[in-house]
């Protein structure tokens, strides 16, 4: 690693204070940005870490019935303190491993949008809202594809707000080494409609599959997802996969998303 | 330079850190405590497994300076003052849950936080529970049985010549 | 405590605590990183990202001036320092010897494979090192990489050594004088079955990286290295003599708590070499911890086989003859024992459990720009189970054979056996280890549990493998012949204390196998005493008499028969001894239980009386014995030990995803006489997890450029918990090996070398039993290549 500071403010106005610093970086649970400043692949003045700010920690609902959770909450606070949406509960309770959950931010995910992590697809899968230092923004408008956020330089995301939906799950199909997300499928059921968001596959990041949640509307149901796919042309092609191996694993887990949900 | 305070296996610590110290440096380096071993750069093999706060964490992937304040407890800890091996340590030689001892401080360090969280795990719950602890060389057989026999369940029926309670 | 645990202080067959767990569990440990010394400085070494190119030349006139840089090492620094050596010298088909490229310590002329050391920085500390070599400026030429075996051999490839005539290190053929008839055998078989196959390239992955730490005593003269080895004596030999130049009792080399080998840490590496050197040439101790990603680049890596085989049957499906057919990568450089691995560990093991009478074996060798191949658990003889037991498979299903009745037919029946493949089996009995099988497997119940299975979707098949190694490694005059630079003896000295206690000092090395625990086993049996009374030291050649270390799954068949020859020398002196005090005649001094006793009378001496005599010698036969109780042995053993096992597995295949899971793994293994059952089970458990991870997940791969994209565990899939079962593991009732004092055989590798055909046969009659016509899927076998496999049809 090169030399840096470590700062570690106790307000989201005190880091993003901090983050005006030239080559200041936000430090979330630091499980994908350790082992990235270990590589030498980043080159930080300063780490603003983000999880000593108590505004930022925590799971609470709002007036609306959405669940509010601070970005800095862990996957294994998530895991056990998000129950009244199953699909994310259960979604952030097989990140990674029990050590990397006690770690891990909500926040950090999302801002990273790692093309293979799950918090994306829950997020994207769920319409959630990113509130961030400044403003919200919608799920929709938040991922613009692999490792690329609507973010600005210096903001920060300080809570994640997720619409409830009657029945959710995400299935996950691991690459075997790093456990991330080959293929992941988050469906979320709402009155308005159903959503269904695929991480792990595609070239842009995670991305919404119309095709399956057009086809859930009339029937929620996996048998509604029977001959649906998606093209193998945008998918990612690597040492675990062929595009056409992840283009068949969308069908398969979205469908077992949909049996799954409860 | 930063200085830095924790309580370490219960007794005070301090020391005087850069921004990028691990905590596993500061315990390995700073504070002499080697038991605690660095087996990758990527936050996967789980060798360094120590506790923050009660919660396993991998002490090469968190600063020394986030743990400021903080309470760690680490494999050097976990024994009586007389050197008397803990439930879990006992269970590990008892069912030789361990070879070559690289991975066993992460592994016991797991297996001590999965079984405050859930004091009766199943054979799939503890298998699940370890994933983030690589072990090259006992195939897990002998420490998932380890750590069932730890948790006071009977492990009898899984096959091996240390096979009775 | 479990109460079917035998009490700590048993011998031979009992299963006591290890008693190197203690300081394990407890963080206590001595692992080489652990040691830091006095004003050590620490290197850093900068390695080649790319995988080949002409060193022009090497800028340092910054990086010299970055803080805390003591000095900058390059290739002009070991100009006259010898090459890294390879210790084995395999002759080729033309009785011509193989080509063998120098191997510099830092790369001289041009770089080799991604990860080839270009420099070494020594610095203050480890970031400062890591600071100035980015600071180095590298007129590196990029040219072409040599990556696929196939085309390296190729007219007009480029050549990973310009001073090689081609990429070929050899062709071997064994046994080159049956080619002929081999060739004809199969011309004239009722039936020939074919497989074509890949042994995928694996990389060790022992948990602890490695570290060097040299050291330099300018008062005495003497280097000290300290690192993680398998063999110190091995790397004092190869170090001293042939790259630094150190006479051997001017070089210490100690291998402390060693956190797991399977072979990677048996080599002499260049990291090593440099720091010796440098802490001498700086007068300071040089450290060098690598990190994974630097395991991954610079670790010798395993495997990597090209092969095909044929098996030729007669019309009553007896095996006739096996071609077989191999290009084995050899990397960059030639490690250690890599020639020996694709040949000799390889060919001799093509005859299996049966009495094929021909067996053609040809390897080429072959050199690429990728990292060094040697070694790994098994070592050549997985690829010869592997490719044997796959075409066997293959055959009883072309056949509409049972694959078990198939095996038995052809199976060696009486022992010794004499192979056509050089080796002579001393002992085993093949049909008893697939009966055991048999039973314990409930190979009965299968058919209702593929049902059960079919029952949720799954696809469920059942593979069987039987196989034989060569182990106990090895007897020197046969290797020497084989083209082996050293001697493969093992050593040993028992020195009994005054007070009776005794201290055995092993050339073997224990680094996961429990010596600590199992060696006092074995000599507190030949006395009778309490084995809390016998402490073992290794791991340092200060102190221990010239061993050539643990691989091979030798310590206990070769060391624990130099202990057992030195112990007998204990003995009979000791019985002098106690027949001098007890004037009677040395030939009726009976030993039982500690005690000794002059028979038809009822004298009788205490053990510790006698060892109190020996350096107490006031009544003593001086005339006869020195005072003292003290000897070393040297065991060379006259023959391998020849472990073999049948082993079955169920797999389910998921067949939307692909996904393989090991439903059950049953063994039935013959490693002769047990010393510690509860050791072997553990050494069987964790071939299994190897031989699993190697059949069903790790690979290491490099793109045409040479560029390894299973750089990390991010990449390279490492066998996690919820990837096991729990296994069933038989070891009971061996056949004794016939030809060492312990009748032991050697169980380390078994589970490595049996398990990768037993898997994958289970997947093919997975994936045959949903419909599949797929007769074979190449290691790992993957989610994504089951899948496509199950696309094709």
């Amino acid at each position: 690693m090169y030399a840096f500071e470590i700062e570690r403010p106790a307000t989201i106005e005190d880091a993003v204070k901090a983050l005006s610093a030239e080559e200041a970086q936000p430090l979330g649970g630091g499980q994908t940005l350790i082992p990235t400043l270990k590589q030498r692949l980043a080159m930080p003045s300063v780490l603003v870490s983000l999880t000593g700010i108590p505004a930022m920690r925590g799971i609470c609902t709002d007036d609306a019935g959405r669940l509010c959770i601070g970005a800095a909450t862990t996957h294994a606070e998530v895991a056990e303190g998000a129950g009244g949406f199953a699909g994310l509960a259960a979604m952030a309770a097989k990140i990674g491993d029990p050590a990397v959950r006690n770690r891990g931010t909500l926040g950090g995910s999302l801002a990273n949008n790692d093309p293979s992590a799950c918090y994306p697809a829950a997020a994207l899968g769920s319409g959630a809202t990113i509130v961030t230092d400044r403003r919200e923004i919608a799920a929709d408008d938040f991922f613009e594809g692999m490792f690329d956020t609507a973010l600005d330089e210096g903001e920060i995301i300080a809570e994640v707000r997720f619409p409830v939906p009657e029945a959710s799950a995400y299935a996950k199909f691991e690459q075997p080494a790093s456990r991330f997300a080959l293929v992941g499928a988050f469906v979320a059921k709402y009155p308005e409609g159903v959503r269904v968001a695929i991480t792990g596959a595609s070239e842009n990041g995670v991305f919404r599959w119309t095709e399956a949640e057009t086809a859930l509307n009339g029937n929620f149901s996996a048998s509604a997802l029977e001959g649906l796919s998606v093209p193998a042309d945008e998918m990612i092609g690597d040492l675990h996969g062929t595009p056409e191996y992840r283009a068949h694993l969308v069908g398969v887990m979205a469908r077992r998303a949909v049996g799954a949900a409860r | 330079m930063s200085e830095v305070s924790m309580t370490v296996n219960g007794k005070p610590a301090r020391g005087t850190i850069e921004g990028r110290t691990l905590l596993v440096d500061f315990l390995r380096e700073t504070l002499g405590l080697t038991g605690t071993h660095v087996g990758c750069d990527t936050s996967q093999c789980g060798t360094c497994v120590v506790h923050v706060d009660g919660k396993a964490v991998k002490s090469c992937t968190m600063f020394a300076a986030e743990a400021d304040g903080a309470t760690v407890d680490t494999i050097e800890g976990q024994a009586a003052p007389d050197g008397t091996l803990n439930t879990i340590q006992q269970a590990f030689q008892d069912y030789h849950g361990l070879q070559c001892g690289f991975c066993t401080p992460g592994m016991v360090m797991s297996a001590a936080a999965l079984l405050k969280e859930n004091p009766k795990p199943t054979e799939a719950e503890v298998r699940s529970y370890l994933t983030g602890n690589l072990c090259r060389c006992t195939g897990y057989h002998n420490i998932v049985k380890a750590i069932l026999a730890a948790s006071g369940q009977d492990v009898t029926g899984i096959p091996g010549e240390i096979a009775a309670q | 405590m479990p109460k079917d645990t035998p009490p700590d202080h048993g011998g031979i067959g009992a299963s006591p605590k290890r008693r190197e767990d203690v300081r394990f569990l407890s963080g206590t440990g001595n692992y080489t990183d652990d040691i830091n010394l006095r004003g050590q400085a620490y290197v850093h070494f900068l390695r080649s990202d790319m995988a080949h190119g002409k060193i022009n030349g090497l800028d340092l006139s910054e990086a010299v001036k970055m803080p805390g840089v003591l000095r900058i090492f390059t290739g002009e620094d070991f100009k006259s320092a010898g090459s890294i050596p390879c210790g084995w010298q395999v002759t080729d088909r033309f009785g011509q010897p193989m080509q063998e490229p120098r191997h510099p310590v830092l790369c001289e002329t041009h770089v080799r494979h991604v990860g080839d050391p270009i420099a070494a920085i020594v610095a203050e500390t480890l970031n400062e090192a890591r600071d100035a070599a980015e600071a180095i400026g590298l007129d590196i030429e990029e040219l072409p990489a040599v990556v696929d075996m196939r085309a390296a051999l190729e007219d007009g490839a480029t050549k990973v050594h310009d001073e090689l005539t081609s990429n070929l290190c050899f062709d071997w053929g064994f046994v080159e004088e049956n080619k002929q008839a081999v060739d004809d055998a199969i011309k004239a078989a009722a039936h020939v079955t074919t497989v074509e196959l890949i042994n995928n390239r694996l990389v060790p992955n022992a948990m602890e990286p490695r570290v060097a730490i040299g050291d330099f005593n300018r008062g005495t003269g003497e280097s000290t290295l300290y690192t993680t080895s398998q063999n110190p004596h091995v790397i004092r030999l190869l170090m001293g003599a042939f790259v630094l130049n150190i006479p051997e009792h001017k070089l210490r080399v100690v291998a402390p708590d060693v956190g797991g080998g399977f072979g990677s840490k048996i080599y002499h590496y260049a990291e090593e070499a440099f720091c010796t050197y440098a802490a001498k040439a700086l007068n300071r101790p040089v450290k060098w911890t690598c990190t994974r990603s630097e395991a991954f680049l610079s670790d010798a890596q395993a495997r990597d086989h090209v092969t095909k085989i044929e098996l030729a049957l007669d019309k009553d499906n007896n095996f006739t003859a096996v071609r077989t057919s191999t290009l084995a990568n050899m990397g960059a450089y030639l490690s250690t024992f890599a020639p020996s691995i694709p040949t000799w560990l390889h060919g001799t093991l093509m005859a299996g459990n049966y009495k094929t009478p021909l067996v053609y074996v040809n390897v080429r060798a072959v050199f690429t720009n990728t990292i060094p191949v040697d070694a790994y658990r098994g070592a050549g003889r997985p690829e010869a189970t592997y490719q044997l037991e796959r075409v066997i498979d293959k055959a009883a299903r072309e056949l509409g054979m049972d694959p078990i009745a198939l095996r038995r037919q052809n199976f060696v029946t009486e022992f010794p056996y004499q192979t056509p493949v050089a080796v002579e089996y001393d002992s085993g009995d093949f049909n008893r280890l697939v009966d055991k099988l048999e039973a314990q497997a409930d190979l009965g119940g299968f058919e209702a549990r593929r049902k059960e299975s079919e029952a949720k979707g799954k696809l469920r098949g059942l593979g069987v493998n039987c196989f034989i190694e060569a182990c106990g490694i090895a007897p020197s005059n046969l290797v020497g012949q084989l083209g082996a630079r050293a001697g493969l003896y093992e050593s040993a000295t028992v020195r009994v204390n005054a007070t009776g206690g005794i201290t055995v000092m092993t050339g073997s090395h224990s680094h996961g196998q429990g010596h600590e625990t199992v060696f006092p086993q074995v000599v507190a049996d030949m006395i009778g005493i309490d084995a809390n009374m016998i402490e073992i030291v290794h791991g340092d050649t200060a102190n221990t008499p010239m061993g050539m270390g643990t691989y091979g799954s030798r310590s206990i068949a070769v060391g624990g028969s130099a202990m057992v020859r030195a112990t007998e020398k204990i003995i009979a002196k000791a019985k002098k001894i106690a027949a001098h005090i007890m004037e009677a005649s040395d030939g009726d001094i009976e030993l039982k239980d500690g005690k000794f006793t002059v028979a038809g009378t009822d004298k009788s001496l205490a053990w510790g009386d006698v060892t109190l005599a020996a350096y107490v010698p006031h009544n003593y036969p001086l005339d006869e014995v020195e005072p003292g109780l003290e000897e070393t042995a040297f065991y060379d053993p006259n023959n391998f030990t020849y472990p073999a096992g049948a082993y079955a597995c169920e797999v389910e295949v998921d067949p939307e995803t692909g996904k393989v899971t090991i439903e059950r793994f049953i063994t039935a293994d013959d490693f002769g006489n047990v010393m510690n059952p509860m050791i072997v089970d553990g050494q069987v458990h964790g071939g299994l997890a190897q031989g699993i991870g190697q059949a069903l997940m790790e690979n290491c791969t490099y793109n045409a450029d040479g560029q390894l994209l299973s750089a990390s565990y991010m990449d390279y899939c490492m066998p996690r918990a919820d990837d096991m079962p729990f296994f069933v593991v038989d070891h009971s009732n061996g056949t004794p090996c016939t030809h060492n004092p312990l009748g032991v055989k050697g169980c380390g590798e078994a589970g490595a070398i049996g398990s990768t055909p037993t898997v994958v046969n289970a997947v093919v009659d997975a994936l045959q039993s949903g419909g599949h016509k797929v007769d074979h899927v190449d290691m790992p076998v993957t989610p994504s290549r089951v899948w496509a496999a199950m696309q094709q049809g």
